[in-house]
């Protein structure tokens, strides 16, 4: 099962794959690890005419913290993101999403960059970048811009980066100690991505709540911030009662998907629940440093 | 279009023009007679397409060869010389961890790679470490008796042994 035939372009640096892309438009697509794009290509779902190999580019490699923000190189491996002492206990959210995701030959190829620009509906990701309130970083011939995460998730497979833009890096500023946080996930047996996922950040001030984030993934064609759950606790004690009766909202104003891998009403339950058990998981994470 | 690529597979050095969409698994089996890289869903999903690239478990059948250009690839014939059994090959035999022997290559280099990052592993570090080759013949629970024997030979120090023929010792 081979994809269709396609010119190969080697990128050596940022400046190089910027300026093959702005030449050859829509009918080139960039290749870091290739587990998102390689598998649509076979399947002939994509079938671009140059492939532009950015899979060395230093610039585009590695996990820096400065202090104020951590940023994650777009070609950072999910298992990369996944062992790194710091991620590990700065930002424990990411560094658990990136453990789950696909499997470990997956997560040894597999890019941070390539995942959310490709924005599978089922990737995992998007629960801890939207919960993390995480930039994502792009550059293209008219310079660099920062998104934030709230805005970069547009629709099914659609992101806000423009078609001459590389996603280059991820930039978090990370939670303050102490933090709680979890990530809950129905994964598809067959296929690991998320029939749901949720991450949630908690923030406890002598065990009450004063600030919470929840991203959730998998149930409808783009991620999103379930904000009505966000408001009803904050400033509220994480008891079962009030996670319980908070959660429902989870789903408020969302278009659930309703395919072969469940209902819009299995959707729900599940989103639901697992929203209840990540917000008693970070709950409890928060009250544990305390 | 062709693209050179120049890689070490099995401590060979290996030197090709490949078409661009030329997949490893395919450049490894067809060019290189490498057959054990068995290709079983083709959509990264079944793991039987494992191959070690500069000692990680990886899926040949979603890189591209040249991708793979200056990597160094480990398939399961060049796991031990020919004719020998790598202590993780004959934890698997000694544990019945084959039954059609479909995923064993790759689920034998992702034991490797698993047994080089943790020495004593869980029967949930096994299982979430071979996540990624799956085993149609639902052979799992032999096949994690396998991974732990495997890691005890190593603990013991054991090297890649002669294959011996059971049957035919057993007739003597």
């Amino acid at each position: 099962m081979n994809p269709s035939t396609f010119a190969y372009e080697r990128a050596e640096t940022l400046d190089d794959a910027i300026a093959l892309l702005a030449e050859h438009g829509d009918s080139a697509k960039l290749l870091a690890g290739g587990h998102s794009l390689l598998p649509i290509m076979k399947l002939r779902l994509a079938e671009p005419e140059l492939l532009i190999d950015i899979g060395r580019i230093s610039e585009l490699q590695g996990i820096r913290d400065d202090g104020a923000e951590i940023a994650i190189g777009a070609l950072t491996t999910h298992q990369a993101i996944a062992d790194d002492p710091m991620l590990r206990e700065r930002v424990p959210l990411l560094a658990d999403t990136a453990s789950r995701v696909g499997d470990r030959q997956v997560r040894n190829r597999g890019t941070i960059g390539g995942a959310l620009a490709h924005a599978d509906a089922a990737a995992d990701y998007p629960a801890a970048i939207l919960a993390l309130e995480a930039s994502i970083v792009a550059k293209g011939p008219q310079g660099e811009r920062r998104i934030p995460a709230g805005e970069f998730f547009l629709d099914f497979l659609t992101t806000a980066l423009q078609p001459d833009e590389i996603l280059t890096e991820v930039r978090i500023a990370a939670p303050p100690q102490g933090h709680g946080w979890s990530y809950q996930k129905l994964a598809n047996q067959a296929s690991g991505y998320a029939l749901v996922g949720v991450g949630v950040l908690v923030v406890l001030d002598n065990g009450v709540c004063s600030d919470i984030r929840i991203g959730i993934t998998g149930a409808a064609p783009v991620a999103w911030r379930a904000r009505a759950v966000e408001s009803a606790l904050r400033g509220r004690t994480l008891d079962a009662n009030a996670v319980n009766s908070a959660a429902a909202a989870a789903i408020d104003g969302v278009e659930l998907l309703d395919d072969l891998h469940g209902s819009a009403e299995y959707r729900r339950r599940v989103t639901q629940g697992l929203t209840r058990r990540a917000i008693l998981q970070a709950a409890e994470r928060a009250a544990g440093t305390q | 279009m062709r693209v050179p690529i120049a890689l070490h597979v099995n401590g060979v050095e290996r030197q090709a023009e490949v078409e661009p969409r030329t997949l490893l698994v395919q450049y490894l089996r067809e060019d290189l007679a490498l057959t054990g890289a068995h290709i079983g869903c083709e959509t990264s999903q079944c793991g039987a397409c494992t191959v070690l690239m500069d000692g990680q478990p990886v899926k040949s059948c979603t890189i591209l060869a040249a991708q793979a250009d200056g990597a160094s690839i480990t398939t399961i014939e060049g796991l031990a010389p020919i004719g020998t059994l790598h202590p993780v090959q004959q934890a698997f035999w000694d544990e019945h961890g084959v039954q059609c022997g479909f995923c064993t290559p790759g689920m034998v280099l992702s034991t490797v790679a698993l047994l080089a990052g943790a020495a004593d592993p869980s029967d949930e570090t096994i299982r979430h470490g071979l996540e990624g080759n799956i085993c149609r013949c639902t052979g799992y629970h032999n096949i994690v008796l396998s991974v732990k024997a495997a890691a005890r030979a190593a603990a013991a120090g054991a090297e890649a042994q002669p294959v011996v023929d059971r049957n035919a010792a057993l007739a003597r």
